[in-house]
């Protein structure tokens, strides 16, 4: 019994935990319309610099609280609202989305700059000591925790519905546009709403970090917000007081599976279920989610998308692409960078353009945003070195058609809601498949997963060139079907659900075939991607599919432009150059970029003055497409009068 | 132009006298595509100005820039003697400037109390002589107090929208599409409103496309045809200019 009463108590101070970080998500949400990936990320360098002020500068608790709570979160919440995120009105709906997730890698990044991760570093208590009730031991840190998250509820409760700021912090969501015409700034109600968010996070993050027995560290505790998470959309990312008690039963649920249900699973289980419970959670959130309405027509768009090439653009741009890759696969032969052969790392790009390939299609085309593509590869790379001993043509086809299934398999809970619950899914299907998955040595093997070079009858791809222009083969064909889509029925179907789901289901199509269709072929794509990826390195490990580099990824497609195939590639060309040269500084880079390219939809190749003129593209077009021009727009994206080839 | 004082009680006449409203040269666009060419109106003072035009013409566009939610490319809007041209809405309302925007310009996600309590975020109103307000010319509203505003019915949406020009006291009042939905018995009820809100001594713009609504409570009237100003002048020689350009 006295068991049961400990586990309670710590139980409820988890949850209380996750409930400060999961209100802090509400209020952000519910005053910007944004979901702040980055809130985690927030959570830890709040706890870093918390430890760095007590521990390594000896100030007492109250002044590293007030420098770390009043003057670095919350004016950099004020910072962030101001820079980042009023920039991004009337933008593209993944845009926020993907600038919280750079902000996230930024952070994540500085703060392995900054501090070592080689460095174990415990937190002490803001308040020592315990005390004994109904025969169990109590920190004063819980209570400490359990009242802040109750002091915090109940104050934004009030907030919120008792004051005249806190009904404009409501109402700026709803409509900015007449809050102004009331005599209310809409943009400072913004920025007090991600100044209280900010504050929020770093709150958790400092109350939770002495409670981490292991010691702080910059991936799990930036992870450790993905049960807030799971809260937050348990109260639908507004109401407060459910995100609360949602946050506790998720805190209560989480420490009675790993103290009643764990101890009999084998150690290896425990560690997979110990990861994997977050995301558990967080689907079972999404499942529960009543539907959400279809977004009508109408939208203000200020982009217009890339023209589509033609069929014979494309076939011809592929033969210039092949025979610049056999000139390429034949000069460089037996150079090197850094241990690697350059043909490796070219093969390497073109495997990871075939994984933005498949972002073009589901984010680019049809507006779905995926943050689990790596784990699709990884899937595809465990497939194909498992089956018919590695390196066959068969294993290939299995990582295609599992990862297709997988695919599936996730995007089915989350067709119904918006897109934003999709992102959050894949989001938890990346965190648990890297950490519950690829991290149990099992499945890699302690000295990683050896995946042998495809052998076909009377072919040998045994050389790093015959390898090469193997995979670019692949990539080329990816990329001809990828076009093939979008110019097909198919194609269309995708641009229409992405530019008005509601006129999509008024005409009698089924959106959620053609969501669950998209997102199985992408993740077979990815699956792919993962097996000829492995043929290329000869060997995957557990961190090659990690949940950061794949975000890292997505980031940079974005940055070049993830509505084109030429954006795909640039993404592979500059991750894989990136991550030989800086590979501790690629965060950083991925983060500054999708933060300096702004709401420019259709990324760097997007901008006018990047176009390149060939020869070969009708009406003088480029390689990107027409400028952004704000216009109404009832029109599907990659409309006419954009002028440039995909 | 100074800030208007807000402590005129609901339902007073404002403390000081309405202003004209003059807009000149207005030129505006979306991205490349301009919109307004050249608009040029005067709207005397304590007046009511209907503006008229078919779908497209660019009236709420004008009424846009005029109540500071869109930037101008060139000319300006004056208040007065004031430039108003650059002026964000929130600073245009805070001068007492009211516009109620087209479709529904309440917070459908607040309750219709909270819908009021931001009404008098500005200060100087107290809620309770609001709510006293608007309850007493819009009785439905009181009932609904507790509501979702985005669940009552489009007349009951508009009467809420329409009372923040009744209890704020503007000294201008910019209406788009008033009637834009409703029933014809609500939407006399709302014209007639606008009649009380002009006795009361305030300068009144307001976009419709229904010709014979607005021209009836109108004392000066202009057509809008693309992004231009066609024709203006008194009601009644409005009323087949107005038809001829529908008919066009």
């Amino acid at each position: 019994m006295s068991n049961f009463l400990q586990f309670t108590v710590f139980g409820i101070m988890l949850g209380a935990g996750y409930a400060i970080a999961a209100t802090g998500l509400v209020v952000t949400y519910t005053t910007s319309g944004v979901f702040n990936f980055a809130q985690g990320a927030v959570g830890m360098i709040a706890a870093f610099g918390y430890w760095e002020l007590v521990s390594d500068h000896h100030q007492p608790t109250l002044v590293a609280l007030l420098i770390v709570l009043i003057l670095g979160a919350s004016i950099a919440g004020a910072f962030v609202e101001r820079v980042l995120m009023r920039r991004l009105h009337g933008a593209s709906a993944e845009r926020p989305v993907m600038v919280t997730l750079g902000l996230m890698v930024i952070l994540t990044g500085m703060a392995t700059v900054i501090w070592s991760p080689t460095v174990q570093r415990s937190v002490n208590p803001q308040i020592n000591g315990q005390f004994r009730l109904v025969g169990i031991n109590i920190q004063n840190q819980y209570v400490l925790i359990i009242g802040v998250a109750v002091a915090v509820a109940i104050g934004l409760r009030v907030l919120f519905h008792s004051t005249r700021t806190g009904y404009a912090l409501r109402a700026v969501v709803d409509d900015p546009e007449l809050l102004a015409m009331s005599g209310v700034s809409p943009n400072r109600m913004s920025q007090y709403g991600w100044m209280l968010g900010f504050f929020m996070a770093a709150l958790s993050g400092v109350l939770l970090a002495p409670t981490q027995t292991t010691g702080i560290s910059i991936e799990s505790f930036t992870l450790l917000v993905v049960s807030g998470y799971a809260a937050a959309i348990v109260g639908r990312l507004k109401n407060i007081p459910v995100t609360f008690a949602a946050a506790i039963a998720i805190g209560l649920a989480e420490n009675y599976v790993l103290n009643y249900i764990e101890p009999h699973l084998s150690s290896q289980l425990q560690t997979d279920v110990t990861s994997a419970l977050p995301m558990v959670f967080l689907f079972i959130a999404l499942v529960t989610l009543p539907s959400v309405r279809l977004r009508a027509v109408g939208r203000l768009t200020s982009m217009r998308a890339p023209r589509v090439a033609s069929g014979k653009e494309s076939l011809i741009a592929s033969g210039v692409f092949l025979v610049i890759a056999v000139v390429v696969g034949f000069a460089f032969a037996n150079d090197n960078v850094k241990g690697t052969t350059l043909l490796t790392l070219g093969g390497m790009v073109m495997c990871l353009a075939i994984v933005g390939l498949s972002l073009v299609l589901l984010t680019g085309y049809s507006g779905q945003v995926s943050l689990c593509q790596f784990s699709f590869m990884g899937i595809g790379a465990f497939v194909m070195g498992k089956v018919a001993g590695g390196g066959s043509v068969l294993g290939l086809l299995a990582a295609i058609v599992i990862c297709a299934g997988l695919g599936a398999l996730v995007a089915l809970p989350t067709i119904r809601l918006s897109d934003l619950y999709l992102a959050l899914a894949t989001f938890a299907f990346a965190d648990a498949v890297a950490n519950g998955f690829f991290a149990d040595g099992r499945i890699y093997g302690s000295g990683g997963l050896q995946i042998g070079r495809i052998v076909l009858p009377g072919l040998s791809f045994g050389s790093d060139t015959a390898e090469f222009l193997l995979v670019t083969v692949f990539f080329v064909l990816a990329a001809l079907m990828v076009l093939a889509i979008r110019r097909s029925l198919f194609g269309r179907r995708l641009v229409a659900v992405n530019d008005s789901p509601a006129a999509y289901a008024t005409v009698g199509l089924d959106i959620g075939f053609t969501k669950v269709a998209v997102f199985a072929i992408a993740a077979g794509m990815a699956g792919l991607a993962g097996a000829l990826y492995g043929t290329v390195q000869g060997i995957v490990g557990t961190t090659d599919f990690d949940i950061f580099p794949g975000i890292i990824f997505v980031l940079f497609v974005t940055i070049w432009s993830i509505r084109t195939v030429s954006g795909a590639f640039m993404a592979a060309l500059t991750y894989v150059v990136l991550n030989q040269l800086w590979p501790s500084s690629i965060g950083i880079f991925a983060g500054i970029g999708i933060i300096l390219i702004g709401r420019a939809a259709n990324g760097i190749l997007g901008i006018e003055s990047f176009h390149i003129r060939l020869p070969w593209t009708k009406g003088g077009g480029g390689v990107a497409l027409a400028e952004p021009s704000p216009a109404f727009s009832g029109v599907a994206p990659g409309g006419e009068g954009s002028r440039a080839a995909g | 132009m100074t800030d208007q004082s807000t402590t005129t009680a609901p339902g007073a006449a404002p403390s000081q006298l309405p202003p004209s409203v003059s807009v000149r040269g207005l030129r505006a666009s979306y991205g490349r595509i301009e919109v307004l060419h050249g608009v040029d109106l005067e709207v005397p003072a304590g007046s009511v100005f209907a503006l008229l035009g078919p779908n497209g013409a660019g009236k709420s566009t004008l009424l846009k820039v005029m109540s500071g939610r869109m930037r101008a490319t060139a000319g300006d809007v004056m208040i007065g003697d004031t430039p108003v041209g650059k002026t964000p809405a929130e600073k245009l309302a805070r001068q007492g400037v009211c516009a109620v925007p087209e479709g529904r310009g309440i917070f459908p996600n607040l309750t219709v109390r909270e819908n009021l309590r931001i009404w008098t975020y500005r200060g100087g109103i107290s809620m309770k002589d609001v709510e006293e307000h608007t309850y007493e010319t819009f009785p439905v509203l009181k009932e609904r107090r507790r509501q979702l505003a985005g669940t009552m019915s489009g007349g009951e949406q508009q009467m809420l929208a329409i009372s923040r020009a009744l209890v704020t006291n503007p000294r201008v009042l910019y209406l788009d599409e008033l009637s834009m939905g409703l029933a014809p018995l609500i939407v006399a009820e709302l014209y007639e409103l606008v009649g009380t809100l002009s006795r009361r001594g305030m300068t009144i713009v307001l976009v419709e496309q229904f010709v014979t609504t607005a021209l009836a409570v109108a004392d000066h009237a202009a057509i809008m045809v693309h992004g231009r100003i066609e024709q203006q002048g008194a009601p009644a020689d409005m009323a087949e200019a107005a038809l001829s350009v529908y008919l066009a």
